[in-house]
């Protein structure tokens, strides 16, 4: 199938005090029409900037944007718009993303009326209705003249998400999309994004620092975990998940505390060599995890980037020359011991 | 938790807690009671608005004007044994209390340090308040900084702004610990960390636990963070003590049907494929609070006698675990038959 978006070599940066900061670097991902892709990783892991590019809120410093296989800018201005329309991006934080001022039905109306999506004001109405429905604010008529502080969080992002889906899109980019709102409710928000993707056809990019809810919401579908800029593994989330390769996503997985006693407290964990997290003026050379990396091997990856390859042994992709090398991962600890794992 | 329990080191009775708003009394505590032993973690788990910031609050009498606290008693039993209650303290016996007795450490690190002097200065004035001096304050700083696994000379010398997130929760940390307090309340103190952050200041708290030996109320959303570091989980739900008991009563056979929703609507990274649910409804109103066992309007194991009648705090298995729940033996059941011991 070919990719509804593909982003091939794309660096950004963004300049602070006249110094360049790169925030993304050479990065390679192709999303297939309808698949759900999680973008996982620490703050300043790049993964939101990432989500801004594929939502056509950011340009690539360099480097390609490709969509349906095709170059952006082999298309017209006017066909650009259309794509761009057709990527949407849900923001993290409802009480911030909606305006206060405005009713339910001005903040989806507006984009109806301005895209002209809907013909007149029964159609309007109609529309709205049908929208609200479809993210269960039902019955529509008690929420349309609401305000959104009458509204809860749960059902705040619930009018996020129908304004998203206004201008009919076929991607839609979910930053930290249920952090905000409470863990009982989350889940019913992450089956309503499921539902919809299944009835539209949608696209889904989830973008989440929550590992076990990138596990629960990308099940059938893939994650690609980020570090310093890069895509440092990526592959179908059931694979990462029973066996993460790259020694980041194993320190990751590792870290995760459960809501299972037992388990969570005879969880095997992974000690790394530092506890900062560099700068990214100043990141590492080799692979950027190397100076806290518990596996690496001096004089290789200090010396060169890896890039995303497979690797013996997993399915996946993985940044990771000893493991492209076939090596056997050896930790050293503080004690001068050394552990094959 | 050894068979003879410690001391109990803070006992709270019937601790209730009101706002005056505009549309009436808004009950966010509601008639709480919990021993806490010396050397206990106790979590407090539950949704945002059910109370239990607000009795973090009250156990260090730092509720806003608007509220009232009343109940039989926060007894609080000194390293002598001597005992008092908090609940009639005036300020200047609640400025001796706070540090050297409890402590707290606060979600925002970065609100909870004065940006503007240096993290010694903050030793110092803390000390100097509580008649220690500053040889004695630094050195017990230096050692605690080097417990919490940071660079003692280097975070003495600095503000504030010129240490991470993670330094900076581990710097709220040692300083709590500043006064040797018997206790340390924690608020939500892994919220909006990363992950290798939250690791790192779980695994430093454990350790310090550990050579401390000091109790721990730890509040907060997180079942998976409770699960790891709790001794005893209490659930609260509308402003009561739901559900209390040994953390592995609480997470592998939960009574109260409130306890079994919030760990079914929990991701769990290790367990594959899951059948998760969400907790349908709303929280309830602390106003006109719903008739019944409050949780009843979205209760799954809802019946009649929900409805109208309140439940009991009951205890069993051998009486350390205490739920308020009409249909604890089917809850009990629907939990055997999800959660086993590290189930698969």
């Amino acid at each position: 199938m070919t990719p509804i978006i593909e982003l091939r070599g794309v660096h950004r940066s963004f300049v602070k005090d006249r110094q360049p900061i790169p925030v993304l670097q050479d990065i390679n991902l192709s999303i297939e029409p309808n698949e759900i892709i999680c973008l996982v990783g620490e703050s300043g892991c790049g993964k939101t900037t990432t989500g801004k590019i594929i939502a056509g809120l950011l340009e690539p410093s360099s480097g390609e944007l490709l969509f349906e296989g095709r170059p952006v800018a082999s298309y017209s201005r006017a066909e650009q718009t259309k794509i761009r329309r057709q990527h949407q991006l849900v923001h993290q934080d409802p009480f911030a993303s909606l305006n206060p001022a405005h009713t339910i039905g001005d903040i989806l109306g507006f984009p109806l009326k301005r895209h002209q999506m809907v013909e007149g004001s029964a159609g309007l109405r109609r529309r709205i209705w049908e929208l609200l429905t479809m993210v269960d604010l039902t019955p529509p008529g008690d929420i349309v003249n609401k305000f959104p502080h009458q509204l809860s969080g749960g059902q705040r992002q619930r009018v996020s998400i129908a304004r998203a889906l206004t201008v009919q899109p076929r991607l839609i980019v979910a930053d930290e999309a249920v952090s905000m709102v409470d863990v009982s409710i989350r889940i019913s928000l992450l089956k309503m994004l499921h539902e919809l993707r299944a009835r539209l056809g949608l696209t889904m990019v989830f973008i989440t620092h929550d590992l076990a809810l990138a596990k629960y919401f990308a099940w059938e579908g893939r994650i690609a975990v980020m570090y310093l800029g890069r895509i440092v593994e990526i592959g179908r989330t059931q694979d990462i998940i029973a066996a993460p390769a790259h020694p980041y996503t194993r320190a990751l997985l590792a870290a995760v505390p459960e809501a299972d006693p037992e388990r969570t407290r005879h969880k095997q964990m992974l000690t790394l060599r530092s506890d900062d997290i560099p700068k990214l003026t100043d990141i590492p050379p080799g692979c950027a995890f190397h100076p806290r990396c518990p596996y690496h091997v001096p004089g290789l990856c200090d010396a060169a980037i890896p890039a995303l390859a497979a690797v013996p042994g997993f399915a996946q992709q993985t940044a990771c020359l000893p493991l492209q090398q076939g090596m056997t991962l050896v930790a050293t600890d503080a004690s001068g011991d050394t552990h094959a794992r | 938790m050894n068979d003879t329990p410690n001391p109990v080191v803070l006992s709270v009775r019937d601790l209730s807690v009101s706002y005056h708003a505009q549309r009436g009394r808004v009950q966010a505590v509601n008639r709480v009671s919990f021993d806490l032993h010396a050397g206990e973690t106790l979590a407090l788990i539950g949704e945002s608005g059910c109370g239990k910031t607000t009795l973090n609050l009250a156990l260090i009498r730092q509720l806003p004007k608007t509220a009232r606290a009343a109940g039989d008693g926060i007894i609080y039993t000194y390293r002598d044994g001597r005992q008092a209650n908090l609940l009639t303290f005036n300020e200047r016996e609640m400025r001796r209390y706070l540090w050297a007795e409890c402590s707290m450490v606060f979600q925002g690190a970065l609100n909870s340090l004065n940006p503007v002097i240096r993290i010694s200065d903050m030793v110092y004035d803390t000390a100097y308040a509580h008649g220690i001096g500053r040889a004695d304050a630094r050195e017990r700083a230096m050692r605690l900084l080097e417990q919490v696994r940071l660079d003692p000379e280097r975070v003495m010398r600095s503000y504030p702004h010129e240490l991470s997130g993670g330094m900076r929760q581990r710097v709220l940390l040692a300083l709590s610990l500043l006064l040797r307090p018997q206790i340390v309340i924690m608020d939500e103190p892994t919220t909006a960390v990363d992950i290798l952050t939250q690791r790192s200041i779980l695994d430093v708290l454990k350790q310090l636990r550990a050579e401390l030996n000091f109790s721990v109320i730890f509040i907060s959303h997180d079942l998976a963070v409770a699960a790891e570091i709790a001794d005893t989980v209490a659930t609260m739900y509308a402003g009561e003590i739901v559900e209390i008991g040994p953390v592995n009563d609480v997470f592998y056979r939960s009574r109260h049907a409130y306890t079994l929703s919030l760990l079914n609507a929990a991701p769990r990274l290790s367990m594959g494929a899951e059948q998760l649910e969400s907790i349908p409804g709303k929280p309830p109103d602390l106003i006109e609070p719903p008739s019944g066992c409050k949780f009843h309007e979205r209760c799954a194991f809802v019946t009649d006698v929900c409805r109208h009648t309140l439940p009991p705090l009951i205890a069993y298995e051998d009486g350390t675990h205490l739920a308020a729940c009409h249909e604890t033996a089917r809850v009990l059941a629907a939990a055997h038959a999800t959660r086993t011991v590290g189930a698969q």
